[in-house]
Formats: structure tokens, sequence, C-alpha cells
């Protein structure tokens, strides 16, 4: 089975881009999809309509996406393998630019759209740097000049990446894409890893702390000046 | 080097496959794709802009010399033979002119730190009210704007295929826009609304439901039309740029202007 995982900000196109490659590869291949987001995800339903494909969703709730993202993985994959799907299509939310929802295998893909803004690039940090392809979709909405911009830029955080640009909505010049994923190798589950590298550890507020001061407190916390001497806060 | 450029036929917006076997374009051709809205003008130059390969709604495939581009012309800025005037007028990156040229530049692996001011200097030339260096790219007028991204394409994309979408548009010194670019051994393809460029190009290609429907090429009658027409189009300006700068059109400029 194969696996590609997107990645993006809210709006940037994912879902116009994972219809594209659901209309490209099925039913050719059969698909299962998964859907990660927080509060409310209509995608699943909408794929499910639109080509009868295999989809679930899951609510992070109070994980950070990626968190949740490797939590149900494994149990994920169990369900797309039983199901016999070939390719397994994963879309996230990847919302506090943090961590990246990318594995060690199969295709990472960034969604950007043109028109996100100049520095978007460099404040999506893992999501952007350990992605292996990058699309870059609403071309139609700027100039040529622009779009060379914003692809320079993401080359500054990432050279190596490979740039894709396209209409979502119509699947303008996606071959490439669809080339990449035919050829990507199957994943082998028992060596399946995250990427990036998690967070260095959580906070008492994220485990749920609710007393107020710096004295119930401790963690990697950074006081509101940032004055504090010692970044890493071990609590008083 | 490009000698020419293959367009081979696609399909309507009714699935019919486009009535032409191949259409060929040589260095130093200019063409102008002609037709009523939504007929698909701009779609047929974004298809040479992405250097479609069956992969764009229209499923029409461009070749460059007769051949498939490889891979790297297609994706990388810096190799791609193409530059293209869109029909924007916004831009959306926060940055200040010079920042957004010298980031271009780069990623056309230009080195010249010159081009940037000779962009500038080039972008004024067609525009009214002045760009400045220190200018955010996203506070530009509409005309600004373009002015901007035309300068831009020539000197910065610098390709030896150009296409420009509606050059008309936007109150710039079209005519400026077209002495610069003719006479050159490029490419040049408008989409236009204009008869004054329409006219001049030495072929028309016109367009209905998504499909080029007809091509024409220059008769001598429409050269001699040309020349008129541009006559007529020079007043126009003057009275164009008179009533912008707020003076009134007496009978004397009248007189001066048509006569």
């Amino acid at each position: 089975m194969k696996l590609v995982i997107i990645a993006g900000p809210p709006s940037a196109g994912k879902t116009s881009l994972t219809k594209q490659i659901v209309k490209a590869f099925h039913p050719d291949l059969k698909i299962a999809y998964l859907k990660i987001d927080v509060v409310k995800a209509y995608e699943d339903i909408e794929l499910q309509k639109e080509f009868q494909v295999l989809t679930k969703k899951i609510y992070s709730g109070d994980l950070c996406p990626d968190h949740a993202e490797v939590m149900v993985m494994g149990e994920a994959i169990q369900w797309a393998e039983n199901n016999h799907a070939d390719l397994f299509i994963v879309e996230s939310a990847g919302l506090c630019l943090r961590c990246s929802p990318y594995l060690n295998q199969g295709l990472g893909i960034v969604v950007l759209s043109s028109i996100a803004g100049i520095h978007a690039p460099e404040k999506m940090g893992a999501m952007v740097a350990l992605a292996d392809i990058a699309v870059v979709t609403k071309i139609d909405l700027v100039s040529q000049a622009e779009r060379e911009v914003l692809i320079q830029k993401i080359k500054d955080v990432h050279p190596g990446i490979i740039l894709l640009e396209t209409n979502a909505l119509q699947g303008t010049s996606l071959n490439r894409l669809y080339e990449l994923i035919k050829n990507s190798p199957p994943i082998d589950q028992k060596t399946l890893m995250l990427k990036g590298n998690p967070p260095l550890g959580t906070c008492t507020i994220c485990v749920g702390k609710k007393e107020i001061g710096w004295k119930y407190h401790f963690g990697i916390v950074k006081k509101l000046d940032g004055l504090a001497a010692e970044y890493l806060y071990r609590g008083e | 080097m490009i000698k020419e450029l293959t367009i081979l036929p696609g399909k309507d917006k009714n699935a019919n496959r486009e009535n032409f076997d191949q259409i060929t374009i040589q260095a130093g051709e200019t063409i102008s794709i002609v037709g009523p809205t939504g007929s698909g003008k701009t779609a047929f130059i974004t298809d040479i802009e992405l250097l479609a390969q069956g992969d764009t709604a229209t499923k029409r495939r461009i070749l460059i010399n007769g051949k498939i581009p490889r891979e790297e012309v297609r994706y990388d800025p810096a190799q791609k033979p193409i530059a293209m005037i869109t029909q924007n007028t916004k831009c959306f990156a926060d940055l200040s002119v010079e920042d957004f040229l010298s980031v271009h530049a780069r990623a056309r692996k230009i080195r010249s730190k010159k081009i940037i001011n000779d962009t500038i200097e080039l972008a004024n030339k067609f525009t009214g009210e002045k760009i400045k260096p220190h200018y955010k790219v996203t506070v530009l007028s509409g005309g600004q704007t373009r002015s901007l991204l035309i300068a831009d394409a020539l000197l910065i994309g610098a390709a030896p295929i150009i296409l420009l979408d509606e050059i008309e548009n936007a109150g710039i010194f079209k005519q400026e826009v077209i002495e610069i670019i003719q006479n050159t051994s490029k490419i040049i393809i408008f989409v236009t609304h204009d008869p004054v460029i329409a006219l001049l190009t030495k072929k028309r290609l016109i367009m209905g439901t998504g499909a080029v429907k007809k091509i024409l090429c220059q008769n001598e009658s429409e050269t001699g039309a040309a020349q008129n027409l541009l006559e007529l189009d020079r007043k126009m300006g003057v009275i164009r740029e008179n009533l912008r700068a707020g003076f009134e059109i007496t009978n004397e400029l009248l007189n001066v202007s048509f006569a």
C-alpha cells in the first residue's frame, strides 16, 4: 500500500488536490482516505459521495492534530490494509506549525496557496522543510512573476523540495505529481516513524493543571516578559 | 535556442476535438488571440505558459522545437523560456518593489544588481504616476502593478517567448510596450480585444467555446488599416493624456491632433 500525507493551512486547497489525486487513480487503485481535523470536517463525506472511496475521519479534540495522527496512524493503516487499499491518503489539519505530520515513508505533500502571503513558507517551518513535494495552488489568481517569487521563497526554506504549481479546482499540470505517487514504494508498517522531531516536552497546562501562578507549574514554559533566565522552567 | 513552438489540439468546452492538426509559431512571429470573453483565450496562453502535456482542462500539448520539453524546463523558473503578463492588477506579496524584483531575479538566476533599477525605470515608461523602489508592491495601483509586471517580464523574465494577456487594460501606455517588443527574434502572443494590436500581428487565432476556430494571416489591406488605426490611437492617446492631466480640450488641440 502506498501512503500520501497531505498537509497545509486551512483553505490552501488540500481537499481540492486530494480530489484530483483520487480522480487520477480511482478506480485503478483502491483508495482509502483519512481526514484528521480539530473541530469540524466534511471532506470525508464529500469524497465518499463523489467517488465512493473508503473514508474515515478523526477529530483530534484535546490533542494537537499531528499528535493525534501519531496515535491513530497504526490503527488507520491497519484499517486501510484490511480493506485492501492500494493507496492511503491522509489529510492533516496541521495547525500549530511546530510539527509536521509526514512519516519516514510514503510521500509528504505540503499545499500552499499562491495568495497565502510571501512569508508563509518561512512561517510554516517543518510543514515545508520536511515535505517531499510542495504544491502551490490558486495560480490563476496571481501573476507569473509573483508565482515565481513564492517558489523562490519555498526553495529558500527547502532547496531540495519538488515544486509543482496548479489550479487545483481544474487539476492543472499535475501529471508529475501522479508519476511521483505511482512510483512511490509501498510502506512497511513495522518501520514507520514520524519524520520530524516532536516537541521536547509538554507543559502542565497541556496535562490539565488549572491553578494560576508559576508555583503550580513546570515544564518548558516561557515567561511573558521573556526575561526568564532559564528557558527550561522546572517549577517553584 | 527556441526555433519554434507547436500547439497540438485539445478539446473544446463540449469535449469535441479542436479542428486543426497543429499550430506552429516560428521565432520572430507575432500572433494575436481574439474572440469573445469566455471563449478560451486566456486558457490558450496559460497552456503555453504551463507547457501543458494533456494535463490541463483543454488537454492541449505544447512542444518546443518539435519536442516535449524536459521536466526541469516545465518546473524551474530559471529554465522556463516563457514570460507571461497576466491580467492581474494586484500583487499579494508583502515586499517592496525592489525586494520583489530581486527575489524574482534570484528565481530566474540573474546575478546583476542593475536589473532592479532598469526594471523600475522601464516600468515608469508605461505608467503615469512613477513607481519608487521602496514602495510596497501591495499598494501599487492597477496600472502601476501591470507596468511593473510587464517590465519585469521583459527584463527579468527576459524569455524568448512572451505572452501578453490584454495588455490594453489598466490605462498603461500600450504603444510604448508594443514598440519595445516588436522586431525582436521573440515569439510574441497577444490576447487582445484591441483592433490595433490584432491587426498589427502577422497571424490571428480566433477562439470560440474554448477552441481555436480559425487561423487568419494578416492581409495587405489590414496592414494599411492597422497604420490608420495606429494614427487614430495615437490621437486618442493625446486627448486621453490631456484629460488625465486636467487640461480642457480646445479646438486648437483638436486641430493639432486630428489635422
